[in-house]
């Protein structure tokens, strides 16, 4: 069996599902929310890194984010990701799913050839579980969803689907796309031992608009072929009644309220 | 003067918050009542670096700064004050002395294994009738060829029953006193060492405290740690180190019982209202984020000297000194503030309460810190 290189893509995403939302812009309002990695991509990072321990091999994380989400690759680092770029630049603002995804695309070609990327099926904010698929589609790689085990077989890999109603077992042939399920694993901790390589300034590689060779037409806000209406929080509407009278009466107009609402 | 850790400082703490938050405070209420040392736990701190934090990469540490390891310590001790006491005296009066005295040939054979995690290490001065005084210490070590036999009891000792490699305090000479006393490095499997009395605590119950008897015990004299008659410094100096760690203990305890109050009383109300309305409330609180701000302040102080090869004995006794009265006092408050829910096992406050107590007593008592700042200060 030969080293696989691997590439696992990480979002930096607001720490809390109460993330709050500007009524102006109908964007999430970040600032002051703290950031954490999103959970199902240290389960990929996680499934990278122990791919690599019994194959051998390297991981690269990827993420695209301002700035700041330089951390999240640091994180990864430490928890023994070899490499780690950051997709940034002002161009890059507003991008939706689809463009979130080419321009990842984009930025993975830079890497030059690999076996397999691993990506979380779903970010806790946007929460569309659409950006490794539509990665797979920009690269012309096949796809395997909701992955919760993977093998490398030969120059393939078993990965197990967990979905709804059975478990599929699907042999893909690499290079490929997986995207795994929070129940793949558990992740590790970062170890104080890699401190010094995460710290180490030459460990992320930035990478903007210019870098990918991509026209700032097809990037952005204004690529986004997608845009947010409106969003809003959900009317609670719940109301409590009381019943009164003996059992019999109660059950009687508890009945008849079920049968009007058409439930009964 | 930049009173914010460095970013490799900021990720220590981080990667120590996170371990903390999910591997020991779950368990810690628990561990705490049944007196249950978290094996499990250290194996995983172990292949994380913790067991090594500040000795050199090439002895398989983690190779970090000082300020690194008060805030890793404090960071463990927010959750588990026990599990920090064993991290805290594995690293500093366990591993350390031997990288900081031990010659080639014991580093090779012992601090490799130490800053791995693959041996837990101990040390041994306290004897029943030596706590305060270690120059008066009656286990003896009597020179014979190539090696010395010890005899001689010590009490309280942590992870007595559970570390594998333990810096032992014995007189060579008891007829010249405190400079006999000589120090060594003991091996669990040596003919004659064998563990005693598992004590029943207050606090820190998790952490294995023990008696150890040393009966014709044969140490080779490859294993005298620093020459002998030099023990006494090498003690002296190791819980210097010790203390710094203590102190950062301390402040995660104190910590821990402010963290718990904040929560509390905004959620528990009286009179109609929060109590963390109520003045006498805010105040105790006010006091215990001052105190703890000020203790932390210390800790750092004591850590920065030691990282920039200045003495830093006084400011490591005034930080445990100061840090572990903080937590005390913070503690002691804390359970008022909680109210007849404070003096519940169900409470965390409780146990910071029991946890403090032990912090104000062990690797030095308060009255031993103020003699050593005062010995420092009036000269
Ligand atoms: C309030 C709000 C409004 C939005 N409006 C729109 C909209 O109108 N139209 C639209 O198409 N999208 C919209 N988005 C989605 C936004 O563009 C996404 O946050 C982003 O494109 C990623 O999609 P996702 O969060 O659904 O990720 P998912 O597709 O759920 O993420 C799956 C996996 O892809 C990878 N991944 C995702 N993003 C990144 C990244 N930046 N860097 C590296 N890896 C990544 C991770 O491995 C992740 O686990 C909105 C999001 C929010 C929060
Ligand atoms: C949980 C726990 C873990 C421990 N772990 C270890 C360990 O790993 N290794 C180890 O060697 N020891 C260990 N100890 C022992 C600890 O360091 C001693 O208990 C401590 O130093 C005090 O010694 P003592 O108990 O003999 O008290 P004593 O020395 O008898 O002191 C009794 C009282 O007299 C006071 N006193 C003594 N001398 C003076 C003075 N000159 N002036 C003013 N007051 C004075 C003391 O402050 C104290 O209040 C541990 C203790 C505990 C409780």
């Amino acid at each position: 069996m030969k080293e696989l290189t691997i590439i696992v893509t990480v979002k930096q995403v607001p720490d809390t599902a109460e993330v709050r939302i500007d009524p102006e812009t109908n964007s999430l309002m970040r600032e002051g929310v703290p950031s954490i990695i999103n959970p199902e991509d240290l389960n990929a990072v996680e499934a990278a890194l122990s791919l690599k321990e019994q194959y051998g091999g390297t991981v690269t994380a990827v993420t695209m984010g301002p700035p700041q989400a330089q951390e999240v690759l640091e994180e990864v680092v430490a928890m023994g990701v070899d490499r780690a770029v950051l997709l940034t630049d002002r161009a890059f603002a507003g991008s939706d799913t689809l463009v979130t995804a080419f321009t990842l695309s984009r930025g993975i070609m830079k890497l030059g050839t690999f076996d397999l990327i691993i990506c979380g099926r779903q970010a806790i904010d946007g929460d569309t579980a659409q950006v490794g698929p539509q990665v797979a589609s920009f690269l012309d790689l096949p796809q395997v969803t909701y992955a919760d085990r993977i093998e490398i077989v030969d120059d393939c890999a078993h990965v197990q689907r967990s979905l709804e109603d059975c478990t599929e077992l699907v042999k893909v042939c690499l290079p490929a796309l997986v995207t795994v399920l929070g129940g793949i694993n558990r992740p590790r901790h970062p170890s104080l031992y890699n401190i010094e390589k995460a710290c180490d300034e030459t460990c992320v590689s930035i990478m903007g608009a210019g870098d990918l060779k991509v026209p700032a037409s097809m990037l952005g806000l204004n690529a986004s072929p997608t845009g947010v209406k409106k969003i809003f929080e959900p009317e609670r509407t719940t109301e409590c009644r009381y019943l009164s009278g003996d059992e019999k009466e109660m059950a009687r107009t508890l009945i008849n309220h079920l049968k009007d609402q058409s439930i009964l | 003067m930049d009173f914010e850790p460095t970013k490799q400082q900021m990720m220590a703490r981080k990667i120590a918050r996170g371990f903390a938050e999910q591997e020991l405070e779950p368990f810690a209420q628990d561990r705490d009542e049944k007196m249950e040392f978290p094996a499990d736990a250290l194996e995983k701190l172990a292949d994380l670096g913790f067991m090594g934090i500040s000795i050199p990469r090439n002895y398989g540490g983690a190779g970090l700064d000082s300020i690194s390891y008060v805030l890793i310590i404090e960071e463990l001790a927010r959750a588990c004050a026990s599990t920090a006491i064993i991290v805290s005296v594995h690293n500093s009066v366990g591993a350390y002395p031997i990288y900081a005295l031990g010659d080639d040939a014991q580093k090779e054979k012992y601090l490799h294994d130490l800053a791995t995690g693959r041996k837990l290490g101990g040390f041994a001065l306290t004897e029943p009738n030596a706590g305060s005084d270690p120059a008066s210490i009656e286990t003896t070590a009597q020179a014979d060829g190539d090696s010395f036999v010890l005899n001689g009891t010590k009490t309280f000792i942590t992870s007595g029953s559970t570390a594998e490699t333990l810096v032992v305090m014995a007189n060579a000479d008891r007829s010249k006193g405190g400079r006999g006393v000589t120090a060594f490095i003991v091996e669990k499997g040596f003919d004659g060492f064998s563990v005693g009395v598992k004590e029943n605590k207050l606090g820190i119950r998790a952490s294995d405290t023990c008696e150890l008897i040393f009966e014709n015990c044969r140490v080779p004299r490859v294993n005298v740690l620093g020459g002998v008659g030099k023990g006494l410094s090498a003690a002296l100096n190791a819980l210097t180190f010790g203390r710094v760690g203590v102190g950062a203990q301390a402040l995660g305890v104190a910590r821990c019982a402010m963290e718990e109050c904040i929560r509390y009383s905004q959620d528990r109300k009286q009179f109609g209202k929060p109590i963390a309305k109520f003045q006498a409330i805010q105040w105790m609180i006010a006091d215990m984020a001052t105190e703890i701000e000020a203790a932390r302040f210390l800790i750092f102080k004591a850590s920065s000297l030691k990282d920039q090869g200045k003495p830093f004995a006084r400011e490591a006794s005034m930080a445990k000194l100061y840090a572990s009265e903080v937590a005390m006092r913070t503690a002691t408050k804390a359970v008022q503030i909680h109210g007849g829910y404070g003096c519940m096992k169900d409470y965390k406050v409780e146990r910071c309460f029991r946890d403090a107590k032990v912090i104000e007593v062990y690797e030095g008592t308060s009255e031993i810190q103020r003699m050593i700042i005062a010995r420092n200060t009036i000269g």
